[in-house]
């Protein structure tokens, strides 16, 4: 992994990584691909992949409204709200 | 140069479930803003989806609507993205497991030609919530209700050369969703909305050309025009000798443009993987086979029944059979008026004029099944003709009553005494006696053509309501004389 890599990584993140230490986190990163790679030589020929570690499989919920509405709630620990509406930095100008 | 147009169809299809597809709020629309928005909707720390049985139910009847396979496991995936209206900084979908796979569905084009498009996949996952841009002191606000309601994502091959066939495609598909009862159909809530990708390539290339994606449509009509704008944009640009970049733009139903979205935007690299909270879901062939049962009637089977059962003309039983709650309305009408034919030109005539001038859905519709009947029936016994049958209607749409109140309140009712209408052809008779003259005095080919100015006459001389057999009848007999 390269800075620029590991750049845009960040960015897509939404990860401050700062000058000092952009060379230290491009390096470990690369050891962490380096085990990655170690695992991929693994003979994995007839084997499925599995979508989680554990083998179990999903159970599904009755269609039936269960949540109250709890907005005042959740809105006292808001940074902002107006009208019922979260307010955050603007999106669009 | 000769071009050819391709398009492929990505629809966002809102299933009609009770609660949103990992959590038990509702999904009830126009709900106050955030009070359907629990602690799973608003990503708090701890929570942990809990995936909705119905939901998967309504996928399943889909996949088995398009004659596709159905996904026996699938698996959800983190789609990873930072936009304020989407609080978990990913959307949880599927991508290499979906619910439906392949399948297809054949469309009735104008001319009788036939097109068979094909369904690459269908994929559940959960929608966002709203961004609300006016002016919050300068910032956006935000309302998570709509995040987390259940959709499809049904995805077409690029197997559409026109905005024709990609319109009846759309129509197609709200027409087998509403019919399945999964969704409502409400286009302008959101409850289905396109996204079109649209390339040319010269006429006889194989390889595609690059397309570009418009997002975000929600009607046909705009589909239509948004497909003849960057087809022409494309072949334009082209023309000119430059090259189409691939983006994605957004289409602006006020001023009828599209815009190419900003790369800030526009998330290009979703890092995909199997979400951890969530396990593979099983479905079984029993399941599959129970879902195959409970299907209803879908449009094609209703639209071969109405000609069938009816004697509806392809065309009459396909645009009435294509959605269910117009079906319905018709089907009622039919039934309670005894006469599908009169039921059918009423329900395609004077109501589908009056919802569409007044841009309301079927069930909105201010005349009932019953209400039309009575109307129809007293056409069919001579009370009134078509004619003021007309009015009567408009003033039942407007809630003046029942057509038998309207048509006695306002003295409708047709004049069939003989006595009456003698007498009123007797005045037509006496106060144009030019007019008489000239009749009695024309070659006898002639007087068919003149013998519509005594109707006229007389029809306005009775306010319309004379029986205009009748009527014609006395004329002929009066004037011969």
């Amino acid at each position: 992994m390269d800075v620029s890599e590991i750049e845009k990584l960040a960015h897509l993140a939404r990860l401050n990584i700062n000058d000092e230490t952009i060379d230290e986190t491009a390096k470990s990163i690369t050891g962490v691909l380096a085990l990655v790679d170690q695992l991929q030589a693994a003979n994995t020929d007839g084997t499925a992949p599995m979508a989680h570690p554990l083998d179990a499989i999903q159970k599904l919920r009755i269609d039936e409204v269960s949540e109250p509405n709890q907005r005042e709630r959740f809105q006292a620990i808001a940074p902002a709200t107006e009208d019922g509406l979260y307010l955050v930095p603007k999106v669009i100008e | 140069m000769e071009w050819e147009t391709v398009i492929g169809l990505e629809i966002h299809v809102q299933l009609a479930t009770k609660t949103k597809i990992f959590s038990g709020s509702s999904i009830t629309f126009g709900a106050e803003p955030n009070t359907q928005a629990c602690a799973i909707d608003l990503a708090m720390p701890g929570t942990l989806p809990s995936p909705n049985e119905q939901a998967f139910r309504f996928a399943t009847m889909f996949g088995l609507a398009v004659n596709a396979e159905i996904g026996k496991r699938s698996v959800f995936e983190r789609k990873n993205y930072f936009y304020p209206d989407l609080p978990k900084g990913y959307q949880t979908t599927q991508l290499a497991e979906p619910i439906v796979g392949r399948g297809y569905v054949d469309l009735q084009l104008e001319g009788g030609r036939t097109k068979r498009v094909g369904i690459h996949h269908a994929h559940l996952e959960e929608d966002a919530g709203k961004s609300l841009h006016e002016d919050y002191h300068g910032m956006s606000g935000i309302d998570l209700n709509r995040a987390g309601t259940p959709l499809i994502e049904v995805v077409t091959d690029p197997d559409m050369r026109t905005s024709e066939e990609a319109v009846a495609f759309a129509r197609k598909l709200h027409s087998l969703v509403t019919s399945l009862g999964i969704c409502d159909g409400e286009m302008s809530q959101g409850s289905m909305r396109f996204d079109v990708n649209i390339s040319v390539r010269p006429k006889g290339q194989e390889e595609l050309g690059t397309r570009t994606e418009t997002k975000n449509l929600n009607s046909f009509r705009f589909m239509e025009r948004c497909i003849h704008q960057e087809v022409e944009r494309q072949i334009e640009v082209l023309e000119d000798g430059g090259t189409i970049k691939q983006e994605t733009r957004l289409y602006d139903g006020d001023t009828h443009t599209a815009r190419s979205m900003r790369s800030k935007e526009e998330a290009n690299d979703y890092r995909y993987f199997p979400c951890p909270d969530l396990l593979p879901v099983i479905i079984d062939d029993d399941y599959i086979e129970a879902v195959r049962k409970m299907l209803p009637e879908l449009p094609d089977a209703r639209q071969a029944r109405f000609e069938a059962t009816f004697g509806l003309s392809n065309y009459d039983a396909g645009s009435l059979s294509a959605d269910a709650a117009t079906s319905a309305f018709f089907e009622s009408t039919a039934a309670a008026c005894g006469d599908a034919k009169l039921a059918a030109n009423w329900v395609m005539g004077e109501v589908s004029a009056r919802l569409n001038s007044e841009e309301l859905s079927i069930a909105a519709a201010k005349v009932s099944p019953e209400q039309l009947a009575g109307l129809i029936v007293r056409i069919k016994d001579q009370t009134i003709s078509n004619k003021i049958a007309k009015t009567v209607f408009e003033a039942m749409w407007d809630g003046e009553g029942n057509a038998d109140e309207i048509i006695e309140a306002k003295g409708l009712k047709q004049v069939s005494d003989s006595g009456a209408l003698e007498k009123i052809v007797d005045e037509v008779i006496a106060n144009n006696s030019a007019q008489v003259e000239n009749y009695r005095s024309a070659d006898e080919s002639k007087r068919p053509k003149m013998l519509g100015f005594f109707v006229g006459q007389a029809m306005k001389a009775s306010r319309g309501q004379a029986n205009p057999q009748q009527l014609n009848a006395i004329l002929l007999a009066k004037l011969e004389g």
